[in-house]
């Protein structure tokens, strides 16, 4: 079990024909996942790594059986590109593309909630599922199948915490990256309850930051519905008021979304909150009994 | 991005709001003859682009033409949180009776714009929020759907009971949400919109803060970008695509993604040291950007060590590596240089490093530690 992808993920790269399509797609090919077709308008008919391309991702679905998307689309087109995926039945969307103007990001959310589908980002890494399937841009090798479920809002921050944990024989179920925009299609909630409904999944880590109140309505859930141990981190306990850190998402604006706040919902939440990243695994390890 | 209050002010005209005529002068003699054109009292205005600018002095009422020129000249030079005011907006004042605070900004949790209005208006709506967040009523707008007049109007009917006035308010929360949705807005708002005596209303300030990510479809509002807003050093780090936050710290970082960057100063400052800087140089590991990232830091002369944190996935340490070699060859790095670089070909990267003056870590703490103990060592 996994959340969200895993075996039967058959992915369509919608960008493949540009140069981070090519590279991701061979990345996540070489990792095992079912990449079954591309989608570049214009381009349909040739091949990429050995992939049919598609002018829509409407052939893509009815072609190649692509029951899941991902973008690699300049932001200019992003959202037309994640819009035709969704019209196009694809149930699971993950937008990497970063720059997607936050009108657009409330569009798509409420568009793709009428059509049922789920978007992942943007601004994000993607997902992977160890051993299964990885629809996302993340190094693979750093990961190792397990009981631990991971969902952050960073890229490389969760390379960071994902690395140790598998350094200290902590292997991973899922790992999503939700993504650093204000508006994203998957929140902390919605990668919680999955992960509470997964079989494989026995604790989960929640990687957070200043900006928003997605951490402390993720404690609130975590105290209300699971019974799963959660373990949070927060980046940006020295972030000043009022400077965007990076992510469009990662700002204290009007002295809301501090790093303080959110640890203090955390903690009243009874989750236990890491300092460094460094001292994860060990929580996790105790909330694993180990 | 954020936009000068002039600058607003167009915008909000063009959507039909009630914005009093006012003229934008660079010098203390245009401010003179503007207001003896206005005839009257008139407000004499800041036009820099931070918050709280009437509370620093930076807003003036003057009863004549002479007292206009004088408050121009004392508010033109003045220094306003660190930005120096180049330009001041004259206009004549409003008799106010009744003020009122109207805004939009994008709610994050419902994942939609949000009109908020208050009766507290003239006064910072945070505060309002904090301390009495009865007085501010909210609604949620799908722009999908637009803004109903209805709701408009019972927006404005739940701040003004006076019909006609509460009529020309709702009229003003339309053309907000107008402009607020087609300059692609973080946020837009009014504080304070007054009514006067005879039942007029009128916007007599003006704030909106333009999405940086939909600038691309805006070529008129990017060319509104404020040169002097940033810093020189901003302004390089925003063209070569880094996203960098000055800081008063010592301890310069260099780290790839912002989760990270961030979390790298939280270590820093939990070590008892003290970042200089928000460094983040992105997915890619171009050599230019990593000589442009230690650039811009060393222009910064409270360094005294500078820390690189590369967690390599997609980016390749050992092109990090590359740009680090470039960045020692051209530029002169006076202060001690600490590198981590863990994740995809980091071997390669140790290599070609190895024979140079750094001093290396394994793993992020360590990182940290050395950064802190050489900035205080440099210190002493």
């Amino acid at each position: 079990m996994s959340i969200f992808i895993d075996r039967a993920t058959r992915l369509c790269v919608q960008g493949i024909t540009g140069r981070d399509g090519s590279f991701h797609a061979r990345g996540m090919m070489e990792y095992g996942t079912n990449v079954v077709a591309g989608c570049t308008p214009g381009r349909g008919g040739t091949t990429v790594e050995g992939v049919p391309v598609f002018d829509s991702v409407a052939e893509a679905v009815e072609s190649a059986g692509a029951n899941a998307s991902i973008t690699f689309v300049p932001a200019r087109f992003a959202t037309d590109a994640i819009l035709e995926a969704a019209e196009a039945g694809v149930a699971l969307i993950v937008a990497v593309t970063e720059g997607v103007p936050t009108l657009d990001a409330v569009r798509i959310y409420h568009r793709l909630g009428d059509l049922g589908a789920r978007m992942i980002g943007p601004n994000c890494p993607g997902i992977i599922s160890p051993g299964k399937s990885k629809v996302g841009i993340m190094p693979g090798w750093i990961h190792s199948q397990g009981p631990v479920g991971v969902v952050s809002r960073s890229g490389t921050l969760t390379y960071e915490v994902v690395d140790q944990l598998r350094i200290a024989g902590l292997g991973q179920s899922s790992v999503v990256g939700i993504g650093g925009d204000p508006i994203i299609g998957t929140s902390f909630i919605d990668c919680l309850r999955a992960f509470e409904d997964d079989a494989e999944t026995r604790a989960v880590v929640l990687i957070g930051e200043i900006g928003g109140t997605d951490e402390e309505e993720a404690a609130e859930f975590v105290r209300g519905e699971m019974s799963k141990p959660v373990v949070g981190f927060i980046a940006g306990r020295s972030a000043p008021p009022g400077k965007r850190m990076g992510h469009a998402g990662a700002i204290i604006a009007g002295g809301k979304g501090t790093a303080e706040e959110k640890i203090e919902a955390l903690k009243a939440a009874d989750i236990p909150v890491a300092e460094r990243p460094s001292d994860i695994p060990e929580l996790v390890a105790n909330a694993l009994g180990r | 991005m954020k936009i000068h209050e002039h600058q607003a002010r167009g915008i909000f005209r063009q959507h039909g709001l009630p914005v009093p005529d006012f003229e934008v002068v660079t010098s203390p003699a245009e401010a003179r003859k503007a207001a003896q054109a206005f005839g009257g009292r008139v407000a004499v205005k800041a036009q820099v682009l931070v918050g709280g600018r009437g509370k620093a002095g930076g807003v003036k009422i003057a009863d004549s033409a002479e007292e206009a020129e004088g408050a121009a000249g004392a508010i033109l030079g003045m220094s306003l949180k660190g930005l120096t005011v180049k330009k001041v907006l004259v206009e004549r004042a409003v008799e106010i009776a009744d003020e009122y605070y109207i805004g939009i900004v994008i709610d994050r949790a419902r994942k939609l714009p949000v009109l908020m209005v208050s009766d507290a208006g003239g006064v910072d709506i945070e505060t309002v929020a904090r301390e009495t967040p009865e007085k501010i009523h909210k609604h949620a707008v799908d722009p999908a759907d637009g803004l109903d007049d209805a709701d408009a109007e019972r927006l404005a009917s739940a701040i003004e009971s006076r019909s006609e006035i509460a009529a020309r308010i709702a009229e003003c929360l339309s053309g907000l949400y107008g402009a607020f949705i087609e300059s692609d807005a973080s946020l837009a708002e009014i504080n304070p919109l007054v009514s006067t005596a005879d039942c007029e209303v009128r916007a007599i300030d003006a704030k909106i803060l333009i999405d940086d990510n939909a600038l691309f479809r805006h070529p008129d509002l990017a060319a509104m970008r404020d040169p002097d807003s940033e810093t020189q050093h901003s302004r390089k780090a925003r063209e070569m695509g880094l996203s960098y936050v000055k800081l008063d710290g010592d301890v310069g970082c260099v780290v790839n993604g912002a989760g990270l960057a961030m979390t790298t100063m939280d270590l820093i400052k939990r070590c008892g040291g003290d970042p200089a800087n928000f460094l983040d140089i992105g997915g890619s590991s171009d050599p230019a950007k990593v000589l442009a990232a230690l650039e811009i830091i060393l222009s910064d002369s409270n360094v005294r060590s500078i820390l690189i944190n590369i967690f390599g996935g997609i980016t390749r340490c050992d092109d990090v590596a590359r740009g680090l070699l470039q960045a020692l060859e051209r530029a002169e790095i006076g202060v001690p240089v600490v590198v981590r670089l863990t994740g995809t070909n980091e071997e390669e990267a140790r290599a070609l490093l190895k024979d140079r003056d750094l001093a290396t870590a394994d793993s992020m703490d360590e990182a940290v530690e050395k950064a802190v103990a050489l900035a205080r060592r440099s210190v002493q």
